[in-house]
């Protein structure tokens, strides 16, 4: 993982090369992803935009290493993906990804703190430290007096807070939002979205998925996907 | 730090199954059942195991015990009127042919058995005298309570000397301080010389040679007071002469006890005309009993262990259902980065504590149906370690060996789909 041996991965840390995604349906092939070619360098805040089916969901799911392409190459942070078995895949989620959710994928069962903890228990953290960490992380996303409860005992506002304490809690290099504000309101969803600039504000490099213009608008750059490739891109990119 | 994690998951798991606490105790039942039927099947054969075994101390697996018998023949062809004289059973002939053609026989006790009224003082019970000799007391060991047994002196010097057993010492009153005094049989006087503790009990007792109401007396005087025709039965007027009433033999081997029994009868067979004997061979009918309880044993651990199965079928079920309705949080952990191998032992962790949790409920519950059994049916039962720990192993087997397959259906779970799942 020492990025230095790699040049480019100070400033590239997600790239797609020539990236393709076919799936079989019904005897024909879905082309989800058709040959896309793209850099995400450090830093950036990228929305990426289109219609259902336009294949941004199949290229946040490729980016968060949850699936693997049929073609051509991905790399994160300078790894290749491909090369990787599902241990593997799984560790470099732990180690290098935060997901946000448009449905929040709390668990229910959990209070706030162990949700948040979730992460460190996989990598592996004594409990005090975990727990230590989970408060700092409360607080910063002000739900310091909610460690106790249940999701359900919780606004939505409150809920992707959680979750992205929770993103946070493995301090990943790149956050992965899916549709963060879709299932809140408009008000709670700009402070959800204050916060996603805030933290890029702070180094984190965001890929989020909307559909929304208004909600692309908080990013600095915009993706537009059509029919599985890149229709045109959009803000500050190099 | 490996063990606050194991513990950690542990509790974690407890907490999952705590969320549905109707659903895991209805789960954990099935266990509790088999395992409670395990230990309680276990610690009654157990028991049923021990008392055969106490009984084959008690008689003397070593023993052969030939008793002599009115022949059938005989009760039907002497339906004659008035008093009659039987003429059968063992002789000292017999006795010392045994003697002399088994060398595998260590020694033979010859044993005269007559029912009289005995007496002090103004007390009295129906006896059974038994006339035998020194060797009795080697072959039947019995705890001596106060004086002591027939010795040597007593035979040669042809003793009027009596020795009462625990029973009929407390029936007559007699104490320790009774030894030395006099106890009348029939008409005749006895000197009381030691008492021992009886374990025939009831008669009827798996073949022992004792009975709790024996006095034990030498051969010789027996021979010289009652002679060897008596009074068959204390109210009949029929007569019997027989030599010997019962023979004991004690064989040096347990290997060549069963051979030396079929010997014996096939040697008594030639030189008695009549069947007017029968022989008891402890060894055997233990054995035999041995067999049937076996035969108990296997039917009754299958159906514990259908129980156990059904059981844990039951939490197979139960966690199929769990994986399924657990999907999305299986999803999530899967994407925020759990292996399968987490994923897996999280589910293995659940089953097993709702197994072990089984089991030990089901161990209390298999421990207190054989005390209530004891209590109730007066049958003996024992808790050995081994029908502790056996129930408990199998119950954390259970949890694994039914765990595994809904574990590696939650681990085979794919985040992308779950993640949508709602």
């Amino acid at each position: 993982m020492n990025n230095d041996l790699n040049p480019r991965s100070n400033h590239i840390m997600v790239e797609l090369d020539q990236a393709k995604k076919i799936y079989p349906m019904g005897g024909q092939e879905v082309r989800a992803l058709d040959g896309v070619s793209m850099s995400f360098r450090e830093g950036s805040f990228w929305a990426i935009m289109g219609p259902s089916g336009s294949g941004k969901s199949t290229m946040m799911n490729i980016i968060g290493c949850l699936d693997r392409l049929t073609e051509g190459r991905y790399l994160l942070e300078g790894h290749d993906v491909k090369t990787l078995d599902d241990d593997a895949l799984s560790e470099f989620r732990l180690k290098h990804l935060g997901f946000i959710f448009q449905s929040f994928n709390l668990i229910p069962q959990l209070t706030v703190q162990r949700n948040i903890e979730l992460p460190l228990y996989y990598l592996g953290w004594e409990a005090k430290e975990s727990e230590e960490r989970a408060i700092e992380l409360a607080r910063r996303v002000g739900l310091e007096k909610r460690l106790d409860h249940r999701p359900t005992e919780l606004s939505g506002g409150q809920m992707q807070r959680v979750a992205i304490a929770r993103a946070l809690a493995n301090d990943p290099q790149v956050l992965l939002a899916d549709e963060p504000t879709g299932n809140l309101d408009t008000a709670t969803g700009d402070q959800i979205l204050e916060m996603l600039v805030d933290l890029n504000n702070q180094g984190k490099t965001i890929i989020m998925v909307t559909h929304e213009d208004h909600i692309a608008a908080h990013a600095k750059s915009r993706l537009h996907m059509k029919d599985g490739v890149i229709e045109r891109l959009e803000g500050e990119f190099e | 730090m490996k063990y606050n994690k194991f513990w950690r998951d542990v509790l974690l798991g407890v907490e999952n199954l705590l969320l549905h606490k109707l659903r895991s105790f209805l789960t954990m039942l099935g266990v509790v059942f088999g395992v409670g039927s395990v230990v309680a099947m276990l610690s009654v054969g157990e028991g049923a195991s021990k008392e055969a075994l106490e009984q084959i101390k008690k008689v003397g697996s070593n023993n052969i015990i030939i008793t002599s018998m009115k022949s059938v023949e005989e009760e039907t062809e002497t339906n004659q009127r008035g008093p009659r004289m039987s003429i059968y059973g063992l002789t000292y002939e017999d006795r010392e042919r045994i003697a002399r053609t088994f060398p595998a026989v260590k020694q033979t006790v010859p044993v005269k058995l007559i029912r009289e009224e005995a007496h002090i003082g103004e007390r009295s019970m129906e006896i059974r005298v038994v006339g035998t000799t020194l060797a009795w007391f080697d072959i039947v060991r019995r705890p001596l309570l106060a004086g002591r047994i027939l010795s040597p002196s007593d035979f040669e010097g042809h003793s009027a000397v009596v020795v009462l057993t625990e029973y009929g010492a407390r029936r007559l009153l007699a104490t320790k301080n009774t030894i030395g005094e006099n106890l009348r049989i029939g008409t005749d006087n006895f000197m009381i010389v030691g008492i021992v503790k009886s374990e025939g009990g009831k008669a009827a007792d798996l073949q022992l040679p004792d009975q709790e109401v024996d006095a034990y007396i030498p051969i010789n005087i027996a021979k010289t007071y009652y002679g060897d025709t008596t009074r068959d039965g204390t109210d009949s007027r029929e007569m019997k002469q027989v030599e010997l009433d019962q023979v004991i033999l004690e064989v040096e081997d347990l290997e060549h006890v069963e051979a030396v029994a079929k010997g014996i009868e096939v040697m008594l067979d030639r030189f008695h005309t009549k069947k007017d004997y029968a022989m008891s061979v402890p060894l055997a009918l233990l054995k035999q009993a041995e067999a049937t309880k076996r035969t108990f044993n296997i039917v009754l651990g299958s159906i514990a262990c259908i129980s156990l199965l059904v059981g844990g079928i039951g939490i197979m079920n139960i966690m199929l259902a769990s994986v399924t309705e657990r999907t999305r949080e299986i999803g999530i952990r899967r994407a925020i980065g759990a292996k399968r191998k987490q994923i897996i032992t999280q589910f293995l962790i659940e089953t097993v504590v709702l197994s072990t949790l089984g089991g030990i409920v089901g161990l209390g519950l298999g421990i207190f149906i054989p005390l209530v059994i004891t209590l109730t049916a007066g049958m003996p039962t024992v808790v050995t370690p081994l029908s502790v720990m056996l129930p408990l192993f199998i119950s954390i087997a259970i949890g694994i060996v039914f765990g595994l397959y809904p574990a590696a259906r939650a681990a085979e779970v794919d985040p992308i789909i779950a993640l949508r799942h709602e």
